[in-house]
């Protein structure tokens, strides 16, 4: 009786311990489906909230027009994409030289005291929010860029372009450092022996080895940051100007698609077409970004494997 | 000289000043922080909540956006690490280490890491209109823990995925189920999930774009997540934009403040990741 009971009683642990296996494998299978889920429904609800606006006005004719007044439904967002492209092209120009000495410096060149006080500092760098990067951008860049600019522009305020690419180029310098050396960490040592044997210097290995054996990764790299410097919001906002207008120097205002959002996101609700507007804004930048982190992704596992 | 050796010095000289460039712009953000904070910043400022006439100049603190914050960035972390853990679990044991599944699941991550957090807020702010829900505390907390849920998972599941297949497969020999073999793993990754919970604090409490479409803005501390919130970035980004000197300089304390605690979570966590590796077998 008693030896049955065990048995039983074993059989209940041990196929109440498979039941409980399962089932929790279940749950855990539904958690990670639901991030799958999450990024179909963003894409899917930021298209449909953006359909009205595209009903009203062709695509062509948001994606080019610049004329941008809300309330008389005119929706151009010329000035807000140039704005976005220029503040990422300029961050991009003055990030990737500094990050891509200071990455080749840091693998190829630095002992390992001197890594131990660099990587602290990138770590710092990149874990600073936003917000405080536009305080430092608004007292110190600022005045920088308003003093910098030249006589024949006239005045600038220094709430420029130029402050705003050289802001989210310090944001993004981090980020593309860290990629850099991890991609540069992928080539194999013999690679670069067999270099110096043939009696290239440093800086010569590093770029004809190093650089040419890993130009996909820093492809990838960039096109991370630069997805990264697309949404940069706050600090951008606190420094860009905020005119609606295509800019044409350096030293103009200009308005980038985040700043747009963050702005007027009280005022949308007032029409249902504006904010359908800024949800196609938020749609653009949603799918550039996607692209961009899809692609790079996709190459910076390849090297790693 | 062979030209191969000037430009070899002439490199030296580039990557030096590069190095040094980004010592002198930490330097000179940390420094402008801490001076400009640190000469106005009053006991007041920290202490209390904003009077009348606030935004003019005139008497109160920033404590409802530290509270705020401060809540914001702990219930989202808690949600968020208690989501998390599961589906690291999940992607390191129970599926094989080639599974298609965990290959997706990993790259939208990896997208949803990338997104901007603007992008988040609208779309979060548009379905809270759809359901009828005003800016609130309740909608902060949301789309802040969706916003670190992707660096929770992949910080940690980086640490798992150097997990040693051997003690899986040891504990498996010995009888226990997945489910059970999930309690060796845990005190293997430990460090590894403190040091991604500081990496998703310092993420979640530096975030303004988010909260600024979904908790709002509010004077006083929220009773209830049905309230609109304060957070740091939000009321150091609208003090910044006043004209008076009195509110700019709130704002310069409050980013002292904020600068403070993440450097001290940045610093906790590079200390964890050094010291608390004990347990792990390499």
């Amino acid at each position: 009786m008693i030896k049955n009971f065990t048995i039983f009683w074993k059989k209940f642990r041990n196929s109440s311990r498979i039941f409980l296996d399962r089932f929790a494998g279940k749950t855990l299978l539904f958690c990670s489906v639901l991030i799958l889920v999450l990024v179909l429904a963003m894409g899917v609800g930021l298209t449909l909230k953006s359909i009205p606006v595209l009903q009203e006005i062709s695509f062509s004719e948001l994606m080019t027009g610049s004329d941008w007044q809300p309330f008389k439904n005119k929706f151009g967002f010329l000035p807000f994409l140039m704005g976005t492209v220029y503040v990422t092209l300029i961050a991009v120009l003055i990030a990737l030289p500094l990050s891509l000495l200071s990455a080749i410096f840091l693998t190829e060149y630095a002992h390992r005291r001197i890594k131990k006080y660099v990587f602290p500092v990138l770590d710092i760098l990149a874990s600073l929010p936003s917000v405080i990067y536009g305080v430092w951008g608004v007292l110190v860049i600022v005045p920088l860029v308003s003093d910098l600019t030249p006589e024949s522009y006239g005045f600038s305020s220094g709430y420029t372009l130029l402050a705003a690419g050289i802001v989210a180029a310090i944001m993004i310098v981090p980020l593309m450092v860290s990629l850099f050396v991890e991609v540069f960490s992928t080539v194999s040592q013999d690679l670069r022996d067999a270099s110096f044997a043939m009696g290239a210097t440093r800086w010569q290995t590093a770029i004809k080895v190093v650089v040419k054996k890993t130009l996909p990764g820093i492809f990838a790299s960039v096109v991370l940051a630069v997805s990264r410097a697309l949404g940069e919001t706050i600090a951008i906002l606190m420094v860009c100007g905020n005119m609606a207008k295509v800019p044409e120097s350096l030293f103009d205002a200009c308005y980038p698609l985040p700043s747009l959002l963050a702005n007027n996101y009280g005022e949308m609700l007032s029409l249902p077409i504006y904010e359908s507007a800024l949800m196609f804004a938020a749609l653009i930048l949603f799918v550039v970004v996607i692209v961009f982190n899809l692609v790079s992704r996709l190459i910076l596992r390849k090297i790693r494997e | 000289m062979k030209p191969s050796i000037i430009f070899e010095k002439i490199a030296k000289v580039l990557m030096y000043i590069s190095i040094a460039t980004l010592f002198l712009l930490v330097v000179s953000i940390l420094a402008t922080i801490f001076i400009k904070g640190g000469s106005v910043i009053t006991w007041e400022m920290v202490s209390s909540l904003p009077g009348g006439g606030f935004y003019i100049g005139k008497g109160g603190g920033f404590l409802n956006a530290i509270v705020g914050s401060l809540m914001v960035v702990l219930s989202s972390t808690a949600i968020g690490l208690i989501f998390s853990i599961p589906v690291v679990f999940y992607l390191n044991i129970y599926l094989k280490q080639k599974s298609r599944f965990a290959y997706w699941v990993r790259l939208a991550l990896d997208s949803l890491f990338g997104i901007p957090s603007i992008v988040y807020g609208a779309f979060a702010f548009t379905v809270m209109i759809y359901f009828g829900m005003r800016t609130s505390l309740g909608g902060g907390i949301l789309v802040t823990t969706i916003l670190i849920i992707p660096i929770f998972i992949r910080s940690m599941d980086e640490v798992a995925k150097n997990f040693p297949q051997d003690i899986l497969e040891a504990s498996f020999s010995l009888g226990a189920t997945r489910l059970e073999t999930i309690g060796i793993v845990v005190r293997q990754i430990a460090p590894g999930i403190a040091t991604a919970t500081l990496l998703s604090i310092g993420r979640a409490i530096g975030d303004a774009a988010g909260v600024m479409y979904t908790a709002g803005f509010s004077d006083s501390i929220p009773e209830s997540l049905s309230q609109p919130a304060a957070t740091l970035p939000l009321s150091i980004f609208f003090q910044l934009g006043a004209p008076q000197i009195e509110v700019q300089n709130r704002a310069y304390a409050a980013a002292l403040v904020l600068t403070v605690i993440v450097l001290i979570l940045s610093i906790l966590g590079r200390f964890i990741t050094n010291k608390f590796s004990k347990n792990k077998l390499k």
